[in-house]
């Protein structure tokens, strides 16, 4: 009687999917999501493609759409010697940040498969996606496909006119800043001039209203700040004008680089706008990653307990999910670094648990939600206003540390060896957390180059400054091709210099 | 709102604009290895399928894409890893070699870390670039000639013919259908009532009962006898005879002729060149019919079909005459290719000299015996690369040349031209076939 009742209940029996099937999936999936979990989603467009199609969105970063570029051929023909070899797998899925959110499945898949894909990405990633700060700060989810269908319209028009070659030169020289095309803090957006003129008027009336109190005008202010600095008035009245320092290098080449014309700015311009695009995505690895696996670990597990799957695809599943959070130890061959699914879907599973059952150690180090009976809104609030680097800082607990068995390795160029500073213990913890989370962050991670200062009516050769932290200088022969480009779209002279973070010396 | 989309029938090849523009940018490593790959290939390994393409591999160097990035070394570092066993604070350890962990696998993220790239390009990415980029036109599938033989065809069954045509499997399939749906009695029914009947006939006297018995195995017996005699075995109905139609079909097997002349003033570069004319006919011809073969002969002053490897490679001695070669040629194909199955192609190569007057009897050779058998015939010479008088000059040249100058003022599928960089190579070829579609019809007709 009741075997018959949980096969009535199973969403599917057997490995091949059929579109009838995944709907009865996704149905069932976000019953889970919506109202247990509480997640909010961009509505899903689940795209079935095939494995040549999902090398295709490999080579262009995984977008559905991208202008032409040598270097995705270039990739792609890797991948796809890669692949065909049996040295690479492929993935899963591809989730694309938009709305409606895009998520690729493999037509390979077998429907166990399929739900886990479905779970994983149009509704883990798919929530973080449309909650996390940095995704709604820095990304336009609605607009990026008309973006990127006027990227690639654009380019290819521009390839047509100008020629391949001009075109390949200008993107090979974008790309190689590309990771310095990105606005890392917002800014406030500059006024417009008829702004700039009503706040002026505003400001004549207030200041004639005041004229005794003429100690904060303009003129004084200004005055003062030439007292204070003891750099040449010129230089810092230049930079004033080009807005400097200024760390969008791409940005401040495509305003104002004097000999590029106006359609290889645009192109700077495209290229800048999707490394933006991306820039969120690099930042939330662990976060990304472990929200959509815990939230396909969660929901499998529902459908498992509401008899919804069948043992074997429940099986299925498990087995994929223990591949995916796999964290190999240091001293195995297979280490490759820390697994951001294994890192992220351990501390959420972990947040969990000081919700549910703390120990003592939890209520001293997470006084603020140990012990909260709503861990969904914990976890939820921790996906929305977290990236990688304050999440770990935030959440990593001495717990994890252990359960990782975690020890930062100091490696000094000054000493012949490397030096184990921390490992698991009490006095380790804060510095493990702290080593680990500025790992991830990308200011460090990326080295930190600025405009600094460019004489346009001198020699115009543009000064790039590179702030040195702890000593890790650039990688030189790369630094070198990049200046070559960027020389190409400067026009004249391009010049990196290097400063100590501490100090202000230069090296 | 949600919904699925099928995208599996989506135009693939999303990427193939990519690619060209990778190729196009990898062109003169690409270039290099192509050319080298030229020496060491076989014509033949090409004939296997047409559209395999070639591996190529290429060093990784020129396609880096720099990025500005941290150095693997130095400074101050510090990097966290999980799975401590047993090491406890100031512990030390000796630097491993070549940079720190995170450092390197970081490198080979965009490929940099790789020193060799391989992929296999497509055969006209392949031919494109063997030939100095000149753009493989798509008339290639469609101007190779073919000629025609009248045979027949199969054109189903009938239930009238000749014995000859008799299908077997089919009219004995019908029959058995026949027979069953007949309920026709086997063989082995009959015997067993015939030994049944034996049986008790042998135990005279008999009983009324197995009297009784015996009449009615008697009457079995009659009804099948009656019944096989009337559903036959065979019976005309099931008769079926496989019937043919003449047709005309076309010829889809070729033979390259490759010609050269190995004496000693043929060296490296001028059997490179004629390598690469070689394997041009070849490739143009796999993609046009069904099997192709290739023929070697070279010759000094005498001629021997030899294999590839010494086609090639070995080395000769002696004096240059070239109606040797001819006479080789048309012995091999009276000998194995017969003209109305074999679509014959000549092609030869050679330095331009020739002993004596022997250029005449070339000239007659061809045009009586040879041309007439031939869709095409080209000649091939390789000249210095610095005899701008005779590349320029088609009139200039010596008695060879000139002889066969001649016989292309007679024929029109014979074709001529000299070259002296590979990149001379395509365009002749393409002069050779292009306008030749009109000319093509001499064989078998």
């Amino acid at each position: 009687m009741q075997a018959a009742e949980t096969t009535n209940k199973v969403l599917f029996d057997g490995p091949e999917w059929t579109f009838e099937l995944m709907e009865k999936a996704r149905d069932a999936i976000e019953d889970i999501a919506l109202n247990d979990l509480g997640l909010e989603i961009y509505p899903n467009q689940i795209e079935i493609i095939s494995s040549e199609q999902m090398l295709d969105a490999y080579s262009c970063a995984g977008l559905p759409l991208m202008y032409q570029h040598w270097s995705f051929g270039k990739h792609f023909v890797r991948d796809d010697t890669l692949y065909r070899t049996g040295r690479q797998g492929l993935a899963y899925e591809i989730v694309i940040n938009s709305n409606p959110c895009i998520s690729y499945n493999m037509e390979e898949n077998t429907m166990a498969m399929q739900t886990l894909v479905m779970a994983h990405a149009a509704f883990g990633h798919n929530h973080f996606f449309k909650n996390n700060y940095l995704f709604l700060q820095w990304t336009d989810a609605a607009g990026i496909h008309d973006y990127l269908a006027f990227a690639k319209n654009y380019i290819s028009a521009c390839e047509e006119r100008y020629g391949l070659d001009a075109v390949e030169e200008i993107l090979d020289a974008a790309h190689a800043m590309q990771a310095q095309g990105v606005f890392r803090y917002g800014r406030p957006p500059q006024p417009t001039a008829a702004e700039r003129q009503a706040m002026q008027r505003v400001r004549d009336g207030y200041e004639s209203s005041q004229s005794l109190l003429d100690l904060w005008t303009d003129s004084t202010m200004r005055h003062e700040d030439e007292d204070g600095e003891d750099e040449d008035p010129q230089i810092s009245a230049r930079q004033k004008e080009l807005n400097l320092p200024q760390e969008n290098i791409l940005y401040f080449l495509e305003k104002n680089s004097p000999i590029l014309r106006s359609w290889q700015r645009e192109i700077l311009r495209i290229v800048r706008c999707l490394a933006q695009y991306l820039y969120p995505q690099k930042q939330t690895k662990v976060m990304n990653e472990g929200c959509a696996t815990f939230v396909h670990y969660y929901i499998i597990n529902k459908l498992h307990e509401r008899g919804q799957l069948t043992q074997g695809a429940y099986m299925e599943m498990m087995h994929s999910h223990t591949n995916v959070v796999l964290q190999p130890e240091y001293d195995d061959p297979r280490y490759g670094g820390i697994n951001p699914y294994a890192l992220g879907f351990a501390m959420m599973v972990d947040i969990r648990r000081i919700c549910q059952s703390p120990t003592d150690e939890d209520r001293e180090w997470f006084s603020d939600f140990a012990g909260d009976p709503d861990w969904r809104g914990v976890l939820r609030h921790a996906w929305a206003n977290y990236r990688d680097e304050s999440f770990i800082q935030q959440f990593l607990s001495p717990h994890l540390i252990r359960k990782f068995k975690l020890f930062t390795l100091t490696n000094d160029a000054k000493h012949p060896s490397l030096l184990v500073s921390q490992i698991h213990n009490r006095a380790g913890y804060r510095d493990i957390r702290r080593d680990l989370a500025q790992s991830y962050n990308l200011a460090h991670l990326e080295p930190d180059i600025q405009v600094t200062d460019v004489d346009l009516r001198g020699d115009r050769e543009l000064k790039l400054t590179h702030l040195v932290r702890n000593g890790i200088q650039l990688d030189t022969v790369n630094c070198e091709e990049v200046l070559k480009h960027a020389r190409k779209l400067w026009g004249y002279g391009v010049k990196m210099t290097a400063t100590n973070e501490g100090d202000g010396q230069n090296v | 709102m949600h919904h699925f989309i099928d995208r599996r029938r989506n135009p693939k090849g999303k990427s193939l604009g990519n690619r060209q523009r990778f190729l196009r940018r990898a062109r003169d490593n690409i270039k290099e290895r192509v050319d080298r790959s030229v020496r060491g290939k076989t014509l033949q390994q090409d004939s296997g399928d047409p559209n395999e393409g070639e591996k190529v591999t290429i060093p990784a160097k020129g396609l880096k894409e720099p990025r500005l990035a941290h150095s693997a070394t130095g400074g101050l570092r510090h990097h966290v890893l999980p799975g401590n066993k047993e090491f406890v604070v100031g512990d030390t350890i000796p630097r491993p070699q070549g940079g720190a962990g995170q450092g390197g696998s970081k490198a080979s993220e965009d490929g940099e870390g790789e020193d060799e790239f391989s992929f296999t390009l497509s055969q006209d990415e392949y031919l494109e670039i063997l030939f100095d980029g000149l753009e493989l036109p798509d008339l290639v599938e469609k101007n190779t000639f073919e000629t025609l033989t009248v045979g027949t065809r199969r054109a189903g069954l009938t239930t009238a013919g000749s014995p000859n045509n008799l299908n077997l499997v089919r009219t004995m399939r019908n029959s058995l259908g026949r027979r069953i749906a007949l309920q026709r009695p086997t063989m082995a029914a009959q015997k067993q009532i015939e030994s049944q009947i034996e049986e008790l006939e042998m135990k005279e006297p008999l009983t009324a009962k197995q009297q009784k018995l015996l009449q009615e195995l008697q009457a079995r017996l009659e009804g099948i006898e009656r019944k096989r005699r009337v559903v036959g075995y065979i019976d005309p109905l099931d008769l079926r005879f496989d019937t043919y139609v003449p047709e005309k079909i076309r010829n889809s097997k070729a033979v390259v002729f490759c010609l050269m002349d190995v004496s000693g003033s043929m060296q490296e570069r001028e059997k490179d060149l004629a390598k690469r004319f070689f394997l041009l006919l070849h490739l143009f011809l796999t993609r046009g019919y069904e099997q192709t073969e290739i023929v070697f002969i070279r010759h000094t002053h005498h001629a021997q079909e030899v294999d590839e490897e010494a086609f090639f490679y070995a080395r000769e001695t002696g004096g240059t005459i070239v109606s040797t070669a001819l006479e080789k040629m048309k012995e091999v194909i009276a000998d194995r290719y017969p003209t109305d199955e074999w679509n014959i192609y000549g092609a030869q190569a050679s330095d331009g000299e020739n002993f004596g007057n022997d250029s005449q009897r070339c000239k007659t050779l061809l045009l009586q015996d040879l041309l007439p058998v031939c869709q095409f015939y080209a000649y091939v010479e390789i000249v210095d690369e610095d005899a701008d008088m005779l590349l320029s000059n088609a009139e200039a040249g010596e008695d060879l040349w000139q002889a066969y100058r001649q016989v292309k003022s007679k024929v029109q599928h014979f074709e001529m031209q000299r070259v002296s960089l590979p990149s001379h190579i395509y365009p002749i070829f393409r002069e050779f076939f292009l306008p030749k579609i009109k000319g093509a019809q001499h064989a078998g007709s």
